[in-house]
């Protein structure tokens, strides 16, 4: 690790132009979507949840679609433990964006346990995307920093302007929520198999809901994925003996 | 109360994913299968709640102006837009198709 430290400080010299770079594409993910929690702020008030309890969520969870979730959940009646447990299962990808970073960030193991709370799919894209272990460090910081400071401000803004506006629904605000699941969910479809998850997902959350309790649902939709990941195994193994 | 509790456990549960992830030696999840799954997870969720989200009223499934605003952000989708402008389409024409009395 020491000598590749030495290796990339060689690159300290064309540093600045490529850190403004760095830095401007980082601000341009982090304004956007920070900007986003604004629609947070009126979802969660809109559902019912006090402006502490909102901005905890931003403050503490600072994972957009687990937040959206779990208010989600709330609104439609879920028990505590199933709307977390949906929030949770949203949440697991950021585990495996940690794996990706710690590898190419080198973190110190004491400085771990608060560049966690930044590990989210924006700042993982932004630094996944740069050529150097110094780019990727100042691309994560940038976006981490923009993004938390904004995603709480504007978070706080959307429950106080939730509050003042009173009826939400009648201002479409109601749409935010799945206009941002799908915002979120479109450029994962690359292929057949995540179109197929996602029909699949679709036909169960929907044809489940009226039987089941809230919340439920959405969990068992996510056997959507072990299922085409079982049949596509299958497909394969019968069409060629790989 | 039931609130907090739900906001507690999510805090507690999302903070120990990401953690783990930076923790975690490279490897333990490296597996192909795991790979997979982990990545087709998140889009089975999405997929099931953008769903849930547009047209369900607690548990009946209705369609409304919610709909109409879902398409208009999967136009903007299409056409590029960027996350803000998607999402400010699907408020303004749910709002929209909501002032001129549908759904």
């Amino acid at each position: 690790m020491a000598d590749r430290t030495a290796l990339e400080d060689e690159d300290v010299d064309i540093g600045g132009k490529a850190d403004r770079a760095v830095v401007r594409d980082a601000l341009g993910v982090g304004v956007a979507v920070g900007l986003s929690g604004f629609a947070f702020g009126v979802t969660s008030a809109g559902s019912g949840l006090t402006l502490l309890q909102t901005c905890a969520l931003s403050l503490l969870v600072f994972t957009g679609a687990s937040q959206f979730a779990l208010v989600g959940a709330l609104a439609a009646g879920g028990g505590p433990f199933t709307a977390a447990a949906g929030a949770l299962f949203l949440g697991v990808r950021n585990a495996f964006y940690g794996l990706r970073l710690s590898q190419l960030l080198a973190l110190p193991r004491a400085v771990r346990p608060f560049a966690a709370q930044w590990v989210i799919d924006e700042t993982a894209a932004v630094a996944l995307a740069q050529p150097t272990r110094r780019a990727a460090r100042l691309g994560f910081v940038v976006t981490g920093l923009t993004l938390y400071l904004l995603w709480n401000l504007t978070t706080l803004l959307g429950a106080l302007g939730a509050e003042a506006i009173g009826d939400t629904d009648a201002w479409g605000l109601d749409a935010a929520g799945p206009a941002v699941f799908l915002a979120l969910l479109a450029p994962m479809l690359k292929s057949g198999t995540e179109r197929a998850v996602a029909g699949l997902a679709v036909l169960l959350g929907l044809g489940l809901l009226p039987v089941l309790p809230a919340g439920v649902p959405v969990l068992l939709a996510a056997l959507a994925a072990p299922a085409v990941l079982w049949a596509d195994g299958r497909r394969r193994g019968r069409g060629d003996a790989r | 109360m039931n609130v907090w509790i739900a906001i507690g456990v999510t805090v507690l549960g999302c903070y120990a994913v990401k953690l783990a992830g930076l923790l975690v030696p490279a490897g333990a999840l490296e597996r192909p299968l795991v790979k997979r799954l982990a990545a087709l997870l998140p889009v089975a969720l999405l997929a099931a709640l953008t769903a849930q989200q547009t047209f369900a009223d607690g548990q009946t499934l209705v369609l409304d102006a919610r709909a109409a605003g879902l398409a208009a952000a999967a136009v903007a989708l299409v056409l590029r837009a960027p996350f803000l402008l998607v999402v400010a389409a699907a408020v303004l024409v749910t709002a929209g198709v909501r002032a001129m009395g549908a759904g």
